[in-house]
């Protein structure tokens, strides 16, 4: 079964590069600034942070530092945090969009570290990357001890200046979708306005 | 104890095919895949509400979660153990006998070795099977997942996996053709498995559902995106969120 997936996977992604290169022809720059290898490596390492993280024993506080400053560092998360605020975005100010970019990086360190803790001692696994439109997709899978694997896709991209992820696919579940509903239903408890939806922010997670 | 038998079977599959004829006709105008297609949503919140209440009530008198257990192992490893001959049937339905063979191995090995259910030495060996339903072998059928409902006590589910959940429960799982001794006890295994399961991942839907803004619609994303990527119904690259393209 895996074998089929995988088989169809690099099927797939031949079908990328001939379109790519067909992209290349017609259009110079259109392809991937940046290679398959380096967006599996950029995962592999955050996977090897996450893991060092959580196994390292320290308190919660401590970890959760950590992990924020570990998707700062590898994630884009003004891009991020543009996506999951949606179309007020467009309309909000530099400085509301860097005060909620700060939130919003604290909030995701706090609500997705404390559930990292139940992966202590399972096993990460890169199984192959395929492009997507404008970036890469880096399939990999989580094994609990004596559980079924699941399935973590991440989207990278070099657009934000350097290879770095902006989003996450858990079982299906997209990270960014998920946010950006969290975000417009705390926007709505708060009639919209941004600086008191920053401030809840700050709070929730 | 014998006598209520016949009568039930008669009644069940005039339901069922009424059921049948009203889920294919409101399947038929389903949502696009990736979409959210909730008509009831005043009527799903209510009984969402509900749900919550209940889920409190019962979560003040359980254990915490967020881990393992030995006891609630044994109870989601008897409780999956059980619901495997359903899953091989459905199998065997949607003709996809590689699984068929997997679970039944592991409906084996967990059987025997596993001492009924009670360990899961097949999925030690990476014989993890695979779960299924009748909802999915409609899927696999060509039913679409309808509109999205939340059922009393069981939580969200769609029109197509209700109906689908009924056909288990009434006609295919080989448990509803045991005496009512059996019956009782596999059930009452099922829901202690659903009870296992909730406090197991109580910490999940703490983080992801519970605490956020709007509870209702987090659970309906979070079910209807986990449903289809086990259906294998994936959202299309072109429904993939590009944060770069967008601005």
């Amino acid at each position: 079964m895996t074998h089929m997936r995988i088989s169809d996977l690099s099927r797939r992604r031949l079908l990328g590069v001939m379109m790519a290169a067909g992209a290349v022809a017609g259009a110079p720059g259109a392809a991937l600034a940046f290679s398959e290898a380096q967006a599996r490596s950029l995962i592999d390492s955050v996977m090897t942070e996450v893991q060092g993280i959580i196994n390292s024993g320290r308190g919660e506080a401590q970890m959760l530092r950590e992990f924020e400053a570990l998707f700062v560092r590898r994630g884009d998360l003004p891009a991020i945090s543009r996506s999951v605020l949606g179309p007020p975005a467009r309309t909000a100010s530099a400085a509301q969009l860097s005060s909620f970019t700060n939130a919003f990086q604290g909030y995701m360190a706090r609500k997705y570290g404390r559930q990292f803790s139940r992966f202590i001692g399972a096993r990460a696994d890169v199984l192959g990357a395929r492009e997507v439109q404008r970036y890469w997709e880096v399939i990999t899978t989580m094994t609990l001890q004596g559980r079924a694997p699941f399935e973590v896709r991440w989207h990278v991209s070099d657009r934000g200046g350097s290879p770095q992820f902006f989003n996450l696919i858990v079982n299906g579940v997209n990270l960014l979708a998920a946010e950006r509903q969290e975000v417009a239903g705390l926007l709505q408890r708060h009639g919209g306005n941004i600086e008191r939806m920053i401030e809840d922010l700050r709070r929730a997670g | 104890m014998i006598q209520s038998r016949p009568r039930f079977a008669r009644i069940t599959p005039l339901a069922l095919a009424f059921g049948a004829l009203v889920l294919l006709g409101a399947c038929a105008q389903g949502p696009g895949a990736g979409g959210v297609h909730d008509p009831l949503e005043a009527d799903n919140r209510a009984i969402f509400e509900t749900n919550l209440a209940v889920d409190r009530a019962v979560s003040d008198v359980l254990p915490e979660g967020g881990g393992g257990g030995v006891v609630l192992g044994a109870v989601r490893n008897v409780s999956s153990n059980l619901s495997l001959p359903n899953a091989i049937l459905n199998n065997l339905l949607q003709l996809r006998i590689d699984r068929a063979v997997e679970n039944s191995f592991r409906l084996a090995v967990n059987t025997t070795i596993g001492l009924g259910g009670l360990f899961d030495p097949a999925g030690h060996i990476g014989l993890y099977g695979r779960d299924s339903d009748f909802g999915e072998t409609l899927h696999v059928w060509g039913v679409g997942e309808g509109a999205y409902v939340v059922l009393p006590f069981l939580g969200p589910s769609t029109e197509r996996d209700t109906f689908g959940l009924m056909v288990d429960l009434a006609l295919l799982d080989p448990f509803a053709h045991v005496g009512p001794t059996e019956r009782l006890v596999a059930g009452g295994f099922g829901l202690a498995g659903l009870v296992a399961r909730r406090i197991e991942f109580s910490d999940i839907l703490d983080a992801n559902v519970m605490q956020s803004a709007d509870p209702y619609a987090q659970a309906r994303l979070l079910f209807l995106q986990t449903r289809r990527h086990h259906l294998g119904q994936d959202a299309a690259e072109e429904d993939f969120i590009d944060p770069y393209a967008d601005f």
